[in-house]
């Protein structure tokens, strides 16, 4: 069975269709790239598979691991293993990323009928995960995403998944704003959590991310539709002719966040 | 019988029933209450009073507290528990009890017996008149010159009565004296509290007081500070107002050349209570600095009031100055009234003053629920986050960890709703 199965979902943002009938079949293990142009709908889906309520499923399905995702809260789909890594990571003053870590860890433990941890235990698992991300220990004291450079809140990104180990990981163009040596950094944490259990989908505009985070499986969205999926060549072609080779209007961002 | 001489009638009848005074508090007490009566209670009609009636307070008969009741100050630990240790004063329904404990050198604490420098530092409106009016026992706390005192002073008031209680309190600190104190008002039923506090703090005294105004939800509570600052002292106060239906806190601080003044404020609020916290921070040298900063979160049909207005007298250039007031709001039936006022005759100075009301930030919201924290728990975390930056600023410790528990608690409450 499929861990994840998208059938001819459309998604609307006030009164305007974004997602126009997307069909996507992820196995577990799998690493999935989501390449389009901007405004080709590629965060609205991972804000849908996350559940951001600011989007309205009008049409289609998704079900995941069994179950009716849309049926599900946020937090109900991160209990249930799937992890969003945001583009744009929230700042949160006033609320340590320890404290909100280990509020989170735990939630997801008990969900998976796991023993909460206590203090001691939580900072021996975050520990050994900061090592993997080489995240500085003193970004644990600071405020969520407080102050941190570009850098800091993609790699916090990438260090929060690697501590609560979902099974369905979304990053969404976790590849902007990077130089090449954060990039290096956040690509190797990323790929040190790549699991037979676990499956990506890899979100980004540009080809340079998918050079270290090597896909199974490309799809390019474009008007809010797959137009054309292949294996990690497919991203060669695209570095190579651009969207335009394959037809494909690639336009200034527009403001389509809200 | 006019309404307004009806009410002042009542007021008679307990004015002339108290027991006699020494000459001093006789004298202040007869001034007073002549003051109170020309004054009246103000109305909505009054521009400082435009967004908070006291109508309740003014119809309601009220009576004098009954003494304390044996064990009560006991109490103080279940209810108070940020005053644990330090040095501590309860009064019971305005009374002290229990006797006063060993003071360090350098500070003296106890009840004032003379009258100092009493009704001399606070603008003498119709509640302080009325406090003034029936002035009993005084809290009296000084620091010597130059004396470091070290341990917080904790002076507690506790109510058990449907009555009408006037608490006073008078701080000193002498040149170069570092002094802190922490006011506290907790209770049970409808009573109605109107306190005094005047401090005068010498040059170069280091004065941090603390105010933590947990009254019962029955409780009317009107409160006014004045602070009288010294060249190049430094004066801070934190105002947490958790507690009371109606409540109103007039802040005045009149600074020197030199000084640092910081007047900051949290205001939780819930159901139907009310909380007006009204400040004035007079720049009247040159080269002193005001930072200002006063946090509000509302939820049900609770109403909020800030205004602060900030003068800068034409001597005190160079004044840097600083004001923030910013609201949360949890429902949709909640009302903020929030007002700078800022006069400014000076021409070389930095004032700058900035308020916001706002709800939930829907995407930190969004955020943490992406992580498997649930809405409710969520809110709660955002609200407690909002409010934490003034509990930050508490120095002292026991004070900020019980305060940080109970905001804790009130905010899940507040989230289960």
């Amino acid at each position: 069975m499929s861990l994840l199965e998208i059938k001819n979902l459309h998604a609307t943002v006030g009164d305007r269709e974004i997602l126009k009938g997307i069909d996507l079949t992820i196995d577990a293990g799998e690493v999935h790239a989501i390449m389009g142009p901007n405004g080709s709908g590629k965060s609205t889906l991972a804000q849908v598979l996350a559940g951001r309520d600011i989007y309205r499923v009008t049409e289609g399905e998704i079900v995941y691991d069994g179950q009716n995702l849309l049926d599900l809260s946020p937090e109900d789909r991160a209990r249930a293993g799937i992890f969003l890594a945001f583009q744009y990571p929230v700042e949160i003053p006033g609320v340590s990323n320890m404290y909100f870590l280990k509020a989170a860890l735990n939630t997801v433990r008990k969900a998976r009928g796991l023993e909460e941890l206590d203090a001691m235990d939580f900072l021996a698992l975050v520990k050994e995960k900061l090592k993997i991300m080489d995240v500085d220990q003193n970004l644990l004291n600071r405020p969520v995403n407080t102050g941190f450079s570009g850098g800091e809140k993609k790699r916090n990104e990438i260090f929060q998944m690697a501590v609560l180990e979902p099974k369905l990981a979304v990053l969404d163009e976790t590849d902007s704003g990077l130089d090449i040596d954060a990039l290096r950094i956040v690509a190797a944490g990323v790929n040190a959590l790549r699991d037979p259990r676990r499956s990506m989908i890899v979100v980004t505009h540009y080809q340079r991310l998918l050079n270290y985070i090597v896909p199974d499986f490309v799809h390019v969205l474009s008007e809010g539709r797959i137009v054309k999926s292949g294996g990690k060549e497919l991203a060669l072609v695209l570095e190579e002719k651009g969207y335009a080779g394959l037809g494909i209007e690639d336009a200034e961002e527009e403001v389509a966040r809200v | 019988m006019t309404a307004v001489s009806e009410q002042i009638g009542n007021w008679l009848e307990l004015f002339t029933a108290q027991p006699p005074a020494e000459a001093w508090r006789k004298q202040l007490r007869d001034g007073a209450f002549e003051r109170f009566c020309a004054l009246g209670f103000p109305t909505t009609r009054d521009e400082e009073w435009r967004f908070t009636s006291v109508a309740p307070i003014a119809r309601t008969r009220w009576s004098e507290a009954p003494e304390a009741i044996a064990g009560s100050e006991r109490a103080a630990d279940a209810v108070a528990p940020w005053t644990t240790g330090g040095i501590r004063l309860v009064f019971v329904n305005g009374r002290l009890t229990g006797p006063v404990p060993a003071l360090p050198q350098g500070l003296e604490a106890g009840l004032l017996t003379e009258r100092s420098e009493l009704n001399l530092i606070v603008p003498k409106t119709a509640f302080v008149a009325l406090n003034t009016a029936f002035l009993g026992e005084v809290a009296w706390v000084k620091a010597a010159r130059g004396a470091v005192v070290e341990t917080p002073i904790h002076l507690v008031y506790i109510t058990t009565a449907d009555a009408y209680v006037a608490p006073r309190v008078l701080i000193q600190a002498g040149a170069d004296a570092h002094l802190t104190v922490v006011e506290s008002f907790v209770g049970t039923g409808a009573y109605f509290t109107n306190a005094v506090t005047e401090i005068a703090a010498g040059q170069g005294a280091v004065v941090d007081h603390y105010k933590v105004q947990c009254e019962s939800l029955d409780a009317y509570h009107i409160a006014a500070l004045g602070a009288r600052l010294g060249q190049s002292a430094n004066f801070r106060t934190h105002s947490i107002s958790l507690g009371g239906k109606l409540v109103r806190n007039d802040i005045g601080a009149v600074l020197s050349e030199g000084t640092e003044a910081t007047l900051n404020g949290l205001y939780i609020v819930n159901g139907s209570q009310h909380v007006d916290n009204h400040t004035t921070i007079d720049h009247a040298k040159p080269h002193g600095t005001s930072h200002e900063l006063y946090k509000g979160i509302l939820d049900g049909e609770s109403g909020a009031v800030f205004n602060g207005k900030i003068i800068v007298r034409q001597d005190a250039q160079k004044t840097d100055s600083k004001q923030t007031n910013k609201n949360l709001v949890l429902s949709d039936n909640s009302v903020v009234n929030t007002k700078p006022e800022l006069q400014i005759w000076a021409d070389d100075v930095r004032c700058t003053h900035g308020a916001t009301i706002g709800q939930l930030d829907a995407e930190a919201l969004f955020y943490l629920q992406s992580r498997g924290i649930g809405r409710k728990e969520a809110r709660s975390l955002l609200t407690y986050a909002f409010a934490e930056d003034i509990v930050d600023r508490i120095k002292v410790e026991s004070l900020r960890d019980s305060l940080e528990k109970v905001l804790f608690e009130k905010f899940h409450e507040h989230a289960d709703q």
